[in-house]
């Protein structure tokens, strides 16, 4: 399959984890956070998120790089050596 | 949330281009790499029913409900993944009715297709169901509504057909590679909404320790009391629990069912395939913590009152605001609100007039509470993405049966692969259409979504022993596990209809025959109905299959176990065999059920 699904996770996740830790930054010290117990849980987590979806687009560029530099793979799933089928 | 759509939707497009052959849309090509397929794999199965139902279980019994994943899942994860998936994946079946027809006949897997087509059909539409009567509940787009100056009553059936056309738009475009790459998706938003409501939860009471303190003992550990089943909260002893939960029921539903097994088969090798149930258990092992743990906490949280905060506005003027909970919320038990009856919006109290709880608002209702703006709608897009990860996986499953299984087999053999690929697609449309209509049956009828449930454990019950039979019995003919599977089915209808929970009416709850026997409790009458279809279907095979004249042992390699050669796995350092992730799976759950014993 050509499309990794790493990268749009990770765009999706680095969207969301932006948005949050903008609007937290602008509501910091806002009453609402007394619901979540005097956390700023928008900037906390949007910031988590944020990490963790450039983690997530980062490896999938990482990953789609090498699968183009890399020789052509193998035509046929299941002929090649790693995939010894018996039995029928 | 708006964003979470459009990025369902643009895989779904992206992957369009790749769809040319129907097994490109069937299989995915069978060639995803295993540690998407093995996310999917538990997430097909995150449906309605498990974040909803297992959050409602963990506030009405503890984490007792953890057996529901370190016994009732993950042993037949790792059965699935080491003994199994060799033969689902090696034969060369294109779905699991497709190998009950090479393993036995035609008459068996028309029966299996059938019932199985059915009920992916109703599951979808339950889904849908509920995901529209929680939005309703929760109030969470009145607002948008009101100001649009629409009726309120529009909501349900405009979440209905949102979620039909989002559902329908990913696979009708990508099919299962698009279902599972939204899985994936889904899985990592569920905890992307869940681990932060666990965290200030937690906070919130004060820790592991503070739980402990605020709740009774039994909550707090999963084996205590279950040697007798009346002195622990669910009502099962042990045995009934191993036995009924722990093998038939699990072994039943991750082995046999095609909506978890197809992710499996969507991998690129036998090697892979194998290994997926076992990457699917880790995270599963975990998941008690991301689901059941809100349910206790919101058991433990305090009970809303009237809170007046008081805070200084940008002009210095002291502005007080005070939240009033509503009666339902009152008369809850921490968060989770009384339950209230839907026509007269009276509070519903049981026979010795204390309020009944809506347990299955827990896990909603810690999200209105902890949840500011913004992280707030992240906890809901969470919601709403576990309930669609369900319905696709339904959807995707339909369309394959149904066309590999029903139409190429029964009602057009022979078209070309072209006609079989907008087959699918249109497969996914009427699927999807059903679902709709059975989702408005669910509201019309009050009790149908407990019939159907019932019946599908009426017919799912036995299956198990077919397989298990079938795959390690080279002697078992089709005859037997034919008559088998109608005698295991009669017999766990027979079962229900002698035995009743007690405090239940005869009814719907069982005892519609005559009452023989009571059960501690419905879960109790459950397992057991379960053990009973299986003992009932496995005898039946055997003694059926010693009559008859099992099929010549060519035909059956690569179908049963003992003809068949063990997958060659020598190339691989050991640390890498499917069979030592197992048994490090094995020894972490030992070690789950040995801390919270």
């Amino acid at each position: 399959m050509n499309l990794d699904l790493r990268i749009p996770m990770g765009l999706m996740f680095t969207l969301v984890g932006l948005i949050l830790s903008v609007f937290g930054l602008m509501t910091m010290g806002d009453t609402m956070y007394v619901k979540s117990g005097g956390l700023n849980a928008n900037l906390d987590w949007g910031i988590v998120l944020l990490i963790f979806g450039g983690t997530m687009f980062l490896l999938g560029r990482a990953g789609q790089k090498k699968a183009l530099s890399a020789p052509p793979k193998k035509a046929e799933p299941g002929t090649g050596p790693e995939t010894v089928r018996r039995g029928h | 949330m708006l964003l979470y759509f459009v990025f369902v939707l643009g895989i779904g497009f992206a992957l369009k281009r790749f769809m040319k052959t129907s097994k490109d849309f069937f299989q995915a090509g069978r060639a995803l790499p295993a540690w998407i397929c093995g996310l999917a794999f538990i997430s097909a199965n995150l449906g309605a029913q498990e974040v909803i139902g297992m959050g409602a279980s963990g506030a009405k019994y503890g984490i007792a409900t953890s057996h529901f994943y370190w016994i009732g899942a993950i042993p037949a994860m790792i059965f699935v993944g080491i003994f199994m998936m060799p033969f689902y994946y090696g034969s060369k079946a294109r779905s699991v009715p497709e190998f009950l027809r090479l393993r036995f006949d035609e008459k068996t897997r028309a029966l299996n297709a059938c019932s199985f087509a059915v009920m992916t059909v109703f599951s979808s539409g339950i889904s849908m169901y509920a995901m529209a009567r929680l939005i309703q509940t929760l109030h969470v787009f009145d607002y948008i509504f009101i100001s649009a100056g629409l009726p309120l009553g529009w909501i349900f059936h405009l979440s209905i057909i949102l979620s039909a056309i989002i559902v329908l738009g990913y696979i009708f475009l990508g099919g299962l590679t698009s279902a599972i790459y939204n899985e994936v998706l889904q899985f990592f938003l569920i905890i992307a909404g869940f681990l932060p409501l666990v965290i200030i939860g937690l906070r919130n009471v004060g820790g592991w320790s503070g739980l402990k303190a605020s709740l009774p003992q039994a909550y707090t550990h999963s084996w205590q009391g279950m040697t007798h089943a009346n002195t622990n909260p669910l009502g099962v002893e042990w045995f009934g629990l191993a036995m009924g939960l722990g093998f038939v029921l699990s072994f039943g539903y991750w082995c046999t069912d095609f909506l978890v097994i197809q992710t499996a088969m969507a991998t690129d090798s036998e090697e892979n395939a194998r290994r997926v149930p076992l990457i699917a258990a880790i995270p599963k092992m975990f998941f008690p913590f991301l689901v059941i743990l809100p349910g206790l906490l919101a058991i433990a949280a305090v009970t809303p009152h009237a809170v007046t905060v008081q805070h200084t506005d940008a002009s210095g003027a002291i502005v007080r605001e005070t939240t009033i909970p509503t009666q339902a919320e009152a008369e809850g038990k921490g968060l989770v609100p009384a339950k209230t009856n839907p026509l007269t919006g009276k509070i519903m109290l049981d026979a010795s007039g204390k309020p009944l709880l809506d347990y299955d608002l827990a896990i909603p209702s810690m999200l209105l509470h902890y949840f500011p703006t913004g992280i707030l709608g992240l906890g809901l897009t969470a919601l709403l993405a576990s309930f669609m990860s369900g319905m696709a996986g339904n959807v995707t499953a339909f369309n394959t049966v149904w066309t590999y299984d029903l139409y190429q087999s029964y009602i057009k053999k022979g078209a070309t692969d072209a006609h079989y690929l907008a087959m699918g697609r249109w497969a996914t449309v009427g699927g999807i259409l059903l679902s709709m209509v059975t989702a408005y049956a669910a509201s019309n009828f009050n009790n149908i979504m407990d019939t159907l449930q019932l019946v599908f454990s009426f017919v799912n019950a036995p299956l198990f022993a077919t397989f298990l039979l079938g795959m390690f019995w080279k002697r078992t003919t089709s005859n037997g596990a034919f008559s088998g599977l109608i005698s295991g089915t009669v017999a766990a209808i027979l079962h229900h209809g002698l035995s009743l929970p007690i405090e239940a009416h005869p009814g719907i709850h069982g005892g519609w025959i005559a009452v023989l026997h009571h059960y501690p409790s419905d879960m109790a009458q459950n397992f057991w109905t379960a053990i009973w279809a299986f003992g009932t279907n496995f005898v039946v095979t055997i003694i059926v299959s010693m009559f008859g004249k099992a099929r010549a042992e060519s035909e059956l390699v690569g179908l049963v176990y003992s003809l068949t050669p063990k997958p060659e796995m020598g190339h691989l350092p050991w640390w890498r065999r499917p069979e030592a992730l197992a048994v490090l799976l094995i020894v972490m759950v030992v070690g789950l059920n040995v801390i919270f014993r």
